[in-house]
């Protein structure tokens, strides 16, 4: 049973690559947030519609949570920690759908994620304050420090995709375990605490991504 | 016994163990954010947005560490790199 748990399965070889039903899942989370786009994008300027409601008090909170963290314009970051937060909440939800599995219980999935936060901190960083300013603030304080910036830099990419997995997997593995216990319809209370997990881990992810992201422009705030 | 059935029982001894000694220090850890989370609320209950907020991220920053107990916990039952040598 944890062996499903942990690796995914897969479904087809294309030449040496195994399509596992992780891809499956993410396009799908992928298929759900382009229709609710282009369901935005259409009922622009056809009066208010529900949809557009929902998207803008969403995209909003999130801009006000950024602007919080930072102190600083939230706008050059929203596409990516927006695009982050709804596509990591979409797949955490995913996994509750009977039959499906959160394409985030996958560690490639949050390694790749990871990765994209770890490159886009040198690149907004740099943005901001240019190649030498952005490469100074690892000698900041102090020289001596440099082999301990440049480790925080790994160290918190690793804890970004760990923390994502593990809370994703083991309330899986939680779910899975009481169904094989208990049977049907008991595992409903915990499915309920993870549509909150799901949710408050999307959100700490887009979270430390903005943390992380204004730490790398600091020198020039507003 | 056989040396696969001596594996199996360590390795399910040391996860649970793992994931028991783990909690601790985060449980502690994380009762006394949310004791001082709540102390700074009922001081200042205008700021409680901020601090639920703040709080919010430091309790997931504790708990990556039960979490990271239990990946490993979960590395030694089912993804154990050495369990090829005790294969049978």
């Amino acid at each position: 049973m944890g062996h499903e748990a942990l690796f995914p399965e897969v479904l087809f070889r294309a030449g040496p690559v195994g399509i596992t039903n992780t891809v499956l899942y993410s396009l799908i989370a992928s298929a759900v947030l382009i229709a609710f786009a282009l369901v935005v994008r259409l009922g622009l300027g056809r009066g208010l519609s529900a949809w557009q409601v929902v998207a803008e008090s969403l995209i909003e909170h999130l801009e006000g949570v950024m602007h919080d963290m930072s102190q600083r314009d939230p706008r050059p970051y929203t596409p990516l920690v927006v695009t982050l937060a709804l596509f990591i909440g979409v797949c955490n939800l995913i996994g509750l759908v009977p039959g499906l599995r959160a394409p985030t219980a996958d560690f490639s999935t949050d390694a790749a994620l990871a990765v994209v936060v770890f490159l886009a901190v040198p690149f907004y960083g740099i943005r901001a304050q240019g190649l030498r300013g952005y490469l100074r603030h690892y000698l900041e304080p102090s020289p001596l420090l440099l082999p301990l910036e440049v480790i925080t830099e790994f160290s918190r990419t690793l804890a970004l995709a760990v923390r994502l997995f593990g809370n994703i997997v083991s309330e899986e593995l939680v779910i899975a375990v009481l169904l094989s216990l208990a049977g049907l319809l008991v595992p409903v209370p915990i499915m309920m605490l993870a549509v909150l997990t799901g949710v408050v881990q999307a959100y700490i992810f887009s979270v430390l991504t903005v943390v992380y992201l204004s730490a790398a422009v600091r020198a020039k705030p507003e | 016994m056989d040396a696969t059935l001596v594996f199996a029982v360590v390795a399910m001894a040391v996860a649970g163990l793992a994931v028991a000694v783990g909690s601790i220090g985060t449980a502690i850890g994380q009762g006394r954010s949310v004791v001082s989370a709540l102390d700074a609320i009922a001081r200042q209950p205008d700021a409680s947005d901020r601090i639920s907020r703040t709080l919010f991220v430091g309790l997931a920053m504790i708990e990556s560490l039960a979490i990271y107990c239990l990946v490993i916990a979960l590395i030694l039952l089912f993804a154990n790199p050495f369990a090829h040598l005790f294969e049978r």
